[in-house]
């Protein structure tokens, strides 16, 4: 039988019988919606392969531009983000609202971190004519259509850097809606789901990492 | 005597802008039909002018030849994008979906709506590009043509992507709603079948779409930047991009196709007032396509210079498609068999679609065959093929659906005489398009030509004269249902006699669907356990 309208929750939506329906379907949308991402990251892996396949010399040689202490750094503050994105979501559960706070807010410290090592990345590229396509002027990699690589190098950690700004704001909201005492280890769901929004952007990177930088 | 209930969603509340903020997944599913419905016909007009242009062989009789491949391209966009892949969904899928399967509502009821807005938003990218230079190189954007034209092709493209979020997000709801919202007793098994083809087109729009999304945004980016990926004087590869647009579109003609089967499974049931033959096999072929269809979309390429090899490959795997198709036909003409068989409209539809969506899939397999390919391609026998299944098809199977469910919606029924005089109409128009175009076809006649010579002259002209009969059976389908929402006799509950949960409750629904939440005792179509009387008055 279904519960009487005093006796629900707050946040119990008025088509679910009870909390446990509702956080299972929330769930289970957020993985559907990660495997779209999946998918619209695969156009872009399916491009590499192609063109690395066709080129593998310029890949090998272009590769050697890209800044490895750079990009192995911005892999380190991910992974250490999403451990405290974790934490994060463990507090809530334990009902430490102040703690859910601070992590998230380390998460959000590091997310603009990487942000920033990104952005003296691309600026060097900039400056030194590595660009996409038809802006591409710079001279000294051997092989064929150099370009091509910088093309796919700036799509895919583009994509992925956008990727992270949504993640930026996602988590803002989220502190906003802890401050505003919305969540408990009673009801924390839009938490977890932002949680596993972000493992999958750091996964992202985790692939992104070594076919961009570490070809050898 | 039927009457209307006083209570129900539709005088739940009042003014335009309880509409544009509802959450109610029927007022959503009626913002869709009336948004699709205007698209449909300024796609329809399209459709007409390039019937007028090519009715004699004069060039430029009826437009300019400059702006025939606008047109013949905005037709297929609009017909494709934001007519028949949100059609069966987003309106019915939407309305029915739910009430199959008693619950009070979709799972992300605001993500819902959304959607919806989603769809409008990307409508008027498309109706902005018409406006600043429009787009003349056919629905499918090929590289390096559309990379390169000074024409609107990003606002376009970027329309596509928009509407196939708002695609994605309408078929993830339908794929939680169906796991996580089915009422006490309704098991996988007892769904409906329209159910089970909704969930397997979910998979599908969460699946492929994303990859349309990302094609676009490399066109845009290709446009913008010049990042060279799909131009060949840059190192990049054209042909990538047909293998990224029809990984996407070959799905999608299945996201177009597999919920008609869904109301066509519903149909032939409720009008036969007999079990479903082979309910299982029908529900698992809906997976089986939703699965092989991600393994041929480079039967669309034969000529496009990929390897022979994977021609080969592609070719063979086509005709495995067929096999989950020809399972539910068959199954279907099994169910017919010793039924009580009703001839109302939904059935008149029904039995066109039997033959239109035939005849579609076996010249498909004609196309599917490599050899028959290379000399068919780019004739009209390939635009007659695919308008036998997009509208033969899945358009029919819509309206098949909308006279099954239009006294449920609305609880008021059409006129039953006028409705089989359009649907009469719109079979004989169609046929007579279509076949024309097979012949022509078969002449060798390209397509997408502006101008053809004297020997295509006949064929041609009554092509053109099927697609005026067939618009003038559309127009009318407009009038007689558009009057029944405000004039026609009150239906009742169930006016078809049908066993799916939606026909238990009034007619139009209350708000929360049903006035008491409902449990599934019995399976859908188990016409040898129980009889229910239509409420039709005679
Ligand atoms: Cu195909």
């Amino acid at each position: 039988m279904e519960a009487s309208y005093s006796d629900r929750p707050k946040h119990l939506a008025h088509h679910f019988a009870e909390s446990k329906q509702q956080y299972d379907s929330a769930k289970l949308g957020m993985w559907l919606f990660l495997l779209t991402e999946v998918l619209l990251f695969g156009g872009l892996f399916l491009a590499y392969s192609v063109f690395r396949a066709w080129y593998p010399e310029t890949f090998v040689n272009a590769n050697k531009e890209l800044n490895v202490i750079l990009g192995g750094l911005n892999t380190i503050v991910l992974i250490t983000s999403s451990v405290t994105m974790a934490l994060a979501i463990r507090s809530i559960q334990l009902d430490r609202k102040e703690a859910t706070l601070k992590y998230l807010f380390v998460t959000l410290l590091f997310a603009f971190t990487f942000l920033v090592i990104k952005y003296f990345e691309y600026s060097h590229k900039f400056h030194e004519g590595q660009l996409p396509g038809k802006f591409y002027t710079f001279e000294g990699i051997d092989g064929t259509n150099p370009h091509i690589f910088f093309s796919v190098y700036f799509m895919m950690t583009g994509l992925h850097g956008l990727h992270i700004l949504g993640g930026i704001g996602v988590i803002t909201w989220m502190m906003i809606r802890v401050r505003k005492n919305e969540f408990s280890s009673q009801y924390y769901t839009p938490l977890e789901l932002t949680g596993l929004y972000w493992h999958l952007v750091d996964m992202i990177w985790i692939y992104l990492f070594p076919m961009l930088y570490l070809i050898r | 005597m039927n009457t209307i209930p006083e209570q129900n969603f539709l005088t739940a509340e009042k003014g335009l802008k309880s509409w544009l903020t509802t959450l109610d997944h029927k007022r959503i599913g009626i913002l869709y039909l009336i948004s699709i419905t205007f698209f449909f016909f300024v796609g329809g007009l399209f459709a007409l002018m390039i019937r007028l242009e090519l009715m004699f062989p004069q060039d430029e009789f009826f437009i300019k030849l400059d702006d025939f491949n606008q047109v013949f391209t905005l037709h297929g966009v609009i017909m494709i994008f934001l007519v028949i892949i949100p059609s069966v969904p987003a309106v019915l899928g939407n309305f029915v979906l739910p009430l199959q399967l008693g619950a009070k509502d979709v799972a992300f009821p605001r993500l819902n709506l959304a959607s919806w807005y989603l769809y409008m938003f990307g409508a008027s990218f498309a109706l902005f590009s018409i406006f600043t230079g429009g787009v003349d190189t056919g629905w499918t954007f090929y590289a390096p043509y559309s990379t390169t034209i000074d024409r609107s092709v990003i606002s376009m493209t970027m329309a596509v992507f928009i509407i196939g979020f708002s695609s994605i997000f309408t078929g993830l709801n339908f794929i939680v709603t169906i796991h996580k919202l089915r009422a006490p007793g309704m098991t996988w098994f007892r769904m409906p079948l329209f159910a089970w083809s909704i969930y397997a087109t979910g998979i599908l729009q969460v699946v492929a779409t994303p990859v349309i999304g990302i094609t676009v945004v490399l066109l845009v980016l290709e446009r913008l930047l010049g990042i060279g990926i799909f131009d060949p004087t840059m190192g990049g590869d054209p042909v990538l991009f047909q293998h990224f647009f029809w990984f996407y579109s070959h799905p999608a003609v299945y996201i177009m196709i597999l919920p008609g089967m869904g109301i066509i499974s519903e149909t032939i049931t409720a009008m036969a007032h007999k079990n479903i033959f082979g309910y299982k096999a029908i529900a698992y072929s809906s997976l089986g396509i939703a699965f092989t269809s991600f393994l041929v979309w480079g039967h669309h390429m034969f000529v496009s210079g990929q390897s022979e090899f994977a021609a080969m490959v592609f070719s063979f795997l086509t005709f495995f498609v067929a096999i989950p198709s020809a399972i539910k036909v068959f199954n279907w003409i099994a169910t017919l068999y010793k039924g009580s068989i009703s001839l109302d409209t939904p059935m008149l539809y029904t039995f066109s679609f039997l033959i239109l969506f035939t005849i579609g899939g076996l010249t498909g397999l004609f196309l599917g065959t490599l050899s028959v390919n290379v000399t068919l391609s780019d004739t009209y026998f390939v635009v007659a093929h695919f308008h036998y299944v997009m509208m033969g098809g899945s358009i029919i199977a819509f309206l098949a659906g909308l006279h099954y469910w239009w006294p449920k919606i609305w609880g008021r029924m059409y006129n039953e005489k006028l409705a089989k005089i359009a649907c009469g109409m719109v079979f004989v128009g169609f046929n007579v398009t279509f076949i024309s175009q097979f012949l022509l076809g078969l002449k060798g006649m390209p397509r997408r030509y502006a101008t053809f010579t004297s020997e295509f002259a006949q064929l041609n002209g009554f092509s053109s004269w099927g697609a005026f009969l067939l618009g003038a059976g559309l127009l009318l389908t407009a009038i007689y249902l558009i009057h029944a929402v405000y004039k026609g006799k009150p239906a009742g509950n169930n006016p078809w006699g049908a066993l799916t949960l939606e026909w238990t409750t009034s007619s139009p629904p209350p708000h929360n669907n049903f006035e008491k939440s409902p449990t599934a005792h019995y399976g859908p179509y188990d016409f040898d356990k129980i009889v229910v009387e239509s409420t039709l008055d005679d």
